[in-house]
């Protein structure tokens, strides 16, 4: 890999805000992802190919799909985001980023949350933008689809969040990319269950108001206590390494 | 208290405290155990409404208690192990994840011959089934982390930090029972408040309890020795240990 694509983190002063440096570990995280557009892409291709699996695998019937249809988008946005959760540190832990940061005089607790953010924006949101696309392939109606991609759009951060945690435990590991799955599918159920469980709520007519503030919780508990756990797990993985 | 407490991050002597706990916890437990089951299986009066079939609670409840008490346990040892590196903990936290796993297992399987009969299905994807799945999984994660970091120090930490973030699917399956209204019934039994079922079906109960506790201690003390033995192995105590029991 060439070292041009990946601009290294200068040490920044100590006098820097929190936020100049979230920000700008937050727009070096974005312009390495977007000079690696096809890596980035990946996980998104994944995605949409997942999905296309249930109908050809399962049943192409309407009466399924409708059924299933949040359901399979859900699981197919799990997986994908557990593919892309190997590059959010591998890459810098391979070149020595990751200990830069590390080195920062600000914790390493704000720059993890802001590596997950940007980890979130390449992969969750874009997985939330094509949600509607693939919603009307499984015949979700249009009050369903609305629905599933908020959910989506609350769930995709908290798994990107849960699974930093994931990502900085098997850093450096071999067998780093089954492991990371089994440590984190886990901790991904409850989020499935609820995210599921509002479109199947809403499909039902139930009012969900009460499953979109639950997933709201897990939104604000992931982004507040993970990079805690994040940051720990890095710093464990740097000592190892 | 803190000489005890810098004692306790010795494997020597904790090897040596083990090796004399162990025969007591072993009887005990033993003894617990088996009148509580015997008592519960055969004596045990049968119940109006499920007949014999609820006699799988003696086995099942306790089973499901400790595998969760186990994990509690091993979340405090990762605390010690975050908090002052103390090298026991890790063994402890190792030596007891696959202990929970086939207790969670057993209240697993002991819930589905129990379901069968009663609920007409051996499984149901219900809010405590599902929890307790995923405590299963959690304990297999433990494992599957453990074994793929070879430096013992960061395995340690590392698995810590995991441990204590699975700590959050505790309360779950403590709570699904009574946060949602599923089929599985709440608690069977608190040792708080009196017992919902008559006495001569709880007594047994608590004797089986209390004896997979103790012999939890043993099983426990007996691999946290081996673990020890292995990590100590190049130190001038084992190598002594050894030769004097003629094993090589």
């Amino acid at each position: 890999m060439n070292s041009e694509a990946r601009p290294i983190i200068r040490p920044l002063p100590h006098s820097t805000p929190l936020l100049p440096a979230m920000w700008a570990v937050l727009k070096r995280d974005l312009k390495v992802n977007f000079r690696q557009l096809q890596d980035t892409l990946n996980p998104l291709l994944f995605f949409v190919m997942v999905v296309s699996l249930f109908p050809l695998g399962v049943s192409p019937e309407v009466a399924f799909l409708e059924m299933a249809g949040a359901g399979i988008l859900w699981v197919a946005a799990l997986l994908s985001t557990l593919l892309s959760l190997d590059h959010l540190y591998r890459h810098d832990f391979d070149d020595g980023t990751l200990e830069q940061l590390a080195l920062q005089p600000q914790p390493l607790y704000w720059l993890v949350l802001a590596k997950t953010l940007a980890h979130w924006l390449v992969t969750g949101l874009p997985l939330v933008l094509l949600a509607p696309m693939l919603g009307v392939m499984v015949h979700l109606d249009g009050n369903s689809a609305a629905i599933l991609c908020l959910t989506l759009l609350v769930g995709t951060p908290v798994l990107s969040f849960i699974g930093s945690i994931g990502a900085a435990l098997t850093l450096g590991l071999r067998s780093g990319g089954v492991l990371l799955s089994l440590l984190i599918i886990p901790l991904y159920i409850p989020v499935l269950i609820f995210g599921t469980g509002t479109v199947t709520a809403a499909a039902e007519g139930a009012p969900v108001g009460g499953y979109l503030a639950l997933m709201g919780a897990f939104l604000v508990l992931a982004m507040t206590l993970a990079p805690f756990a994040s940051a720990a797990a890095l710093r464990i993985s740097l000592s190892n390494n | 208290m803190w000489q005890f407490f810098h004692k306790l991050g010795s494997p020597k002597w904790f090897y040596g405290i083990a090796g004399r706990w162990m025969p007591w916890l072993l009887w005990s437990g033993l003894a617990l155990a088996l009148a509580g089951i015997v008592w519960g299986l055969a004596f045990a009066p049968k119940d109006y409404l499920q007949g014999n079939s609820y006699r799988i609670i003696f086995i099942h409840v306790p089973s499901a208690f400790l595998a969760q008490s186990v994990y509690i346990m091993m979340a405090s040892a990762a605390v010690v192990t975050l908090v002052w590196r103390m090298k026991l903990a890790d063994v402890f936290v190792k030596s007891v994840a696959p202990v929970g796993a086939v207790l969670t297992f057993l209240a697993l399987f002991t819930g589905a011959v129990w379901g069968k009969p009663t609920w007409g299905t051996w499984w149901i994807w219900d809010a405590r089934l599902t929890s307790m799945l995923i405590l299963l999984f959690l304990y297999f994660g433990v494992m599957a982390l453990g074994s793929a970091i070879s430096d013992e120090k960061s395995s340690a930490r590392a698995v810590a930090v995991l441990v204590l973030v699975g700590v959050v699917n505790i309360p779950i399956i403590k709570y699904s029972v009574e946060w949602w209204n599923t089929l599985h019934q709440p608690a069977t039994f608190k040792l708080t408040e009196k017992p919902s079922m008559p006495i001569e079906m709880w007594l047994p109960l608590v004797l089986v309890v209390l004896g997979l506790y103790l012999l939890f201690g043993w099983l426990a003390f007996v691999r946290m020795q081996t673990e020890i033995l292995y990590r100590e192995r190049k130190t001038h105590w084992v190598k002594t240990l050894i030769q004097s029991e003629g094993v090589v």
